[in-house]
């Protein structure tokens, strides 16, 4: 079970795709080197030149606002060329296969595809698929990965928490279809955290979920204490319909993130969550306003991320290196 | 017809209980004698079958050659000619043809189509149900005179019971085999893969094993009911095993087969998001391999089929969910079953009875033994001869299958159908 697809002959990020596979010291690499784009004294992101001349096409099969902008951003402040495409509005719609698309953006010679897609295995399957000197980073695969979000995290974590062999963290909600839990898990545990806990109701878990590393509680009550970062996940609304959830409201009750469920945890624990949010359905708003969430921090935190990111696996994946 | 005399081969006929070297002859496309020629025997053909095993030819129960709407996948030249190459003499169709196999008139369309290939005998199975949509039975008794051995809905399911309750009797009344592929489509919800830490991991949407067991517990209640003869192919899981083995104790006329690639391979090793892996029932866990490899051995499961499911490039080229399920599996099917050999899991005899006297039985053919009078379909392989998985060597259009560039041990020689040499290397 290898997954070195991600990585050059040197061991160097070539694609990213899924955390899973990638070293303590890789995933440091990615937190230093994007500390380094923020400017210390107002956390501002530097323009750089690393990627002048480089074309990166933003390639959203599904729809996505904040991941997508930050992405560009991103590749703005490293001076590449960015190009946008909404295939949900595109080709596909027309009958063109996954890989027809691929190749014809390959004919325009781009460097890299940061890709989004609805289905598991996308990202993998374009980086095996594309030409050699093309770097495929994965914004988001089905239910699989979305390893961007879970480094920004990571670096969102270690503002606040200097030491991750010290902390606990609570991930709360829809494991089953949240690529985003599955990736925080991985890094949280490469990173070598004391525990990662997932906390939701057995409809919400994928089978056999302790085997990625985690303790499991169906209880938020019991599984908040003695957390350090609490993460919450958006909850879908088709979960209601599909009979996964009674309700709402039900929801809320028994696994939504109060002022009161909060002072569970450690006081000094910070609140987590992708985006965007469900006020009132995982989360109340004073939580998620107050002055223990990061929310917008991640978001902020993102785009030198994704800059280190792109960087790395630019400068790495053979053409260019 | 020619007179051929196959020399010095090791015969091994589970069904008379042979196993030694000797001599095979045939007359006018039947089995004329084994051990000594029948009196003023001329050959017109020697084939030497020294070192090599000398068997009757293998009887699949579960294979599509693709064809009609489907010939960028496979036609029937080229799957009956992947059969004939890995010693298959009959293969069964499975009715999701395109059109389904539904009325007289296909299954004589295809009927006509496999005897202008020239190759191994085809036996269609009828639809059960028109159209395959699970609501109204097909003519089970036109498409019986037609040609067809069985019925079964193939992978679709006949959600309403009461219809599958009716369709059982009514094929119990003109004395039809009810092959059932056990899949409950509400629990296995679109799944690609088996439930467990394997799909966890990649994010895939899985199928639990009680998608299989809750619909094999259902067919078992109706077969009991109806009266009805069935078989369930491609089990997948332990509980399944123990279900077949209750219901056999019991009293229930029932078989199973396993499709060969569930006996090797499990959910570990799927490749991440390797299309080729990508089939239904999905691939377990290592308990479940072992009770297969286990219910094989003590007869629970009858037989073992390929389960042949040849696509075009395309369809295995996307994100591992949104690939078609499948392997093309005919000609890995000897050699994966001496594997099992090689392993210690079955005894040689045990694999070629599952490959032939085993079906043949569940089918009630006249076949699968190197039987005196019967049809001289037979198998001739080298059980040591090594070969490379590549283009050179594959037959079908197919190439979707995991063991693609292996190296495989045990190859076919000669294959004849009813006496006539329709394969040798």
């Amino acid at each position: 079970m290898t997954h070195n697809i991600q990585l050059n002959s040197e061991g160097k990020l070539k694609h990213f795709l899924t955390i899973e596979g990638l070293d303590k010291a890789l995933l440091t690499g990615i937190l230093d080197t994007a500390a380094s784009f923020v400017n210390p004294s107002d956390g501002q992101i530097k323009k750089v030149p690393l990627l002048r001349g480089k074309t990166i096409v933003n390639l959203f099969f599904e729809n996505s606002t904040r991941t997508r902008t930050t992405f560009e951003l991103a590749a703005k402040r490293l001076s590449a060329d960015v190009l946008n495409m909404n295939i949900a509005t595109s080709a596909t719609s027309k009958g063109e296969s996954l890989l027809d698309t691929i190749r014809n953006l390959e004919a325009m010679f781009v460097d890299m595809f940061v890709v989004r897609h609805a289905m598991s295995g996308a990202a993998h399957f374009i980086a095996q698929q594309t030409a050699p000197h093309i770097s495929v980073i994965n914004a988001g695969d089905g239910q699989h990965a979305h390893p961007t979000q879970a480094m920004l995290d990571m670096f969102t974590i270690r503002q606040h928490k200097a030491d991750f062999s010290k902390l606990r963290v609570a991930i709360i909600g829809d494991i089953l279809h949240s690529r985003v839990a599955r990736s925080e898990i991985h890094a949280l545990n490469t990173l070598g955290a004391a525990e990662v806990r997932v906390i939701a109701p057995k409809t919400l878990l994928p089978a056999k979920v302790e085997t990625l590393g985690v303790t499991v509680s169906h209880n938020l009550t019991e599984g908040l204490q003695d957390i350090d970062v609490i993460m919450m996940l958006r909850l879908q609304k088709e979960r209601m319909t599909s009979a996964l959830l009674p309700g709402e409201s039900e929801y809320f009750k028994c696994f939504g993130l109060t002022e009161e469920k909060l002072k569970i945890a450690k006081p000094d624990a910070i609140v987590m969550h992708p985006g965007p949010i469900n006020r009132g359905v995982e989360i109340d708003s004073k939580v998620a306003d107050g002055k223990q969430s990061v929310i917008l921090q991640q978001v902020s935190n993102g785009i030198a991320v994704r800059m280190a990111i792109m960087a790395m696996a630019m400068q790495h994946n053979g053409a260019s290196a | 017809m020619s007179n051929i005399h196959i020399q010095n081969g090791r015969l091994i006929d589970p069904a008379n209980k042979i196993d030694s070297i000797g001599d095979l002859y045939i007359v006018d496309g039947n089995i004329a004698a084994i051990f000594d020629p029948p009196d003023g025997f001329q050959a017109d053909m020697v084939i030497d079958a020294t070192s090599k095993v000398v068997c009757a030819g293998f009887i699949d129960l579960s294979t599509r050659l693709r064809d009609m709407g489907h010939s960028r996948k496979g036609t029937f030249k080229s799957e009956t000619r992947a059969a004939a190459s890995a010693g298959v003499t009959s293969m069964c169709l499975q009715p999701d043809t395109r059109p389904a196999m539904d009325t007289a008139s296909i299954a004589e369309y295809i009927k006509d189509l496999a005897e202008k290939a020239n190759y191994p005998q085809i036996y269609p199975i009828a639809a059960l149900t028109q159209k395959l949509e699970g609501s109204e039975l097909s003519s089970m008794l036109s498409l019986k005179q037609a040609g067809c051995i069985a019925v079964s809905n193939a992978l679709l399911p006949v959600k309403n019971l009461l219809i599958l309750r009716r369709a059982m009797e009514y094929a119990a009344s003109h004395d039809l085999l009810f092959i059932c592929r056990p899949n409950d489509f509400s629990l296995s919800n679109k799944g690609c893969a088996h439930e467990g830490a394997v799909a966890t991991r990649y994010g895939l949407p899985s199928i639990p094993e009680a998608a299989e067991t809750i619909a094999l517990a259902e067919c078992l209640e109706l077969a009991e009911l109806t009266g009805c003869r069935v078989h369930f192919g491609q089990l997948s899981c332990k509980r399944s095993v123990i279900k077949i083995h209750q219901a056999k104790k019991y009293g229930l006329d029932v078989s199973a087969d396993v499709a060969i690639h569930q006996l090797h391979l499990t959910e570990n090793d799927i490749t991440p998001f390797d299309s080729a892996y990508h089939v239904l029932p999905p691939f377990r866990t290592e308990a479940d391999k072992k009770y297969l490899c286990q219910g094989l051995a003590n007869g629970t499961i009858n037989s073992l089929c390929s389960d042949h499911q040849p696509h075009d490039l395309d369809a295995k080229l996307a994100a591992f969910p949104e690939t078609e399920s499948g392997i093309s599996a005919l000609e890995t099917l000897l050699p994966l079953m001496l594997k099992l050999v090689a392993q210690g899991a079955i005894s040689l005899d045990q694999g070629i009875a599952a490959l032939t006297h085993q079906p043949a039985q569940i089918l009630r053919l006249p076949s699968g033994a190197l039987t005196v009078g019967f049809s001289a379909d037979v198998c001739i392989f080298d059980p040591e001869l090594e070969w490379q998985i590549n283009s050179d060597t594959w037959q079908s259009r197919g190439i979707n299958t995991p063991y693609w560039g292996h190296t495989m041990k045990g190859r076919v020689t000669h294959t004849l159908q009813a006496g006539k040499v329709i394969f040798s290397l």
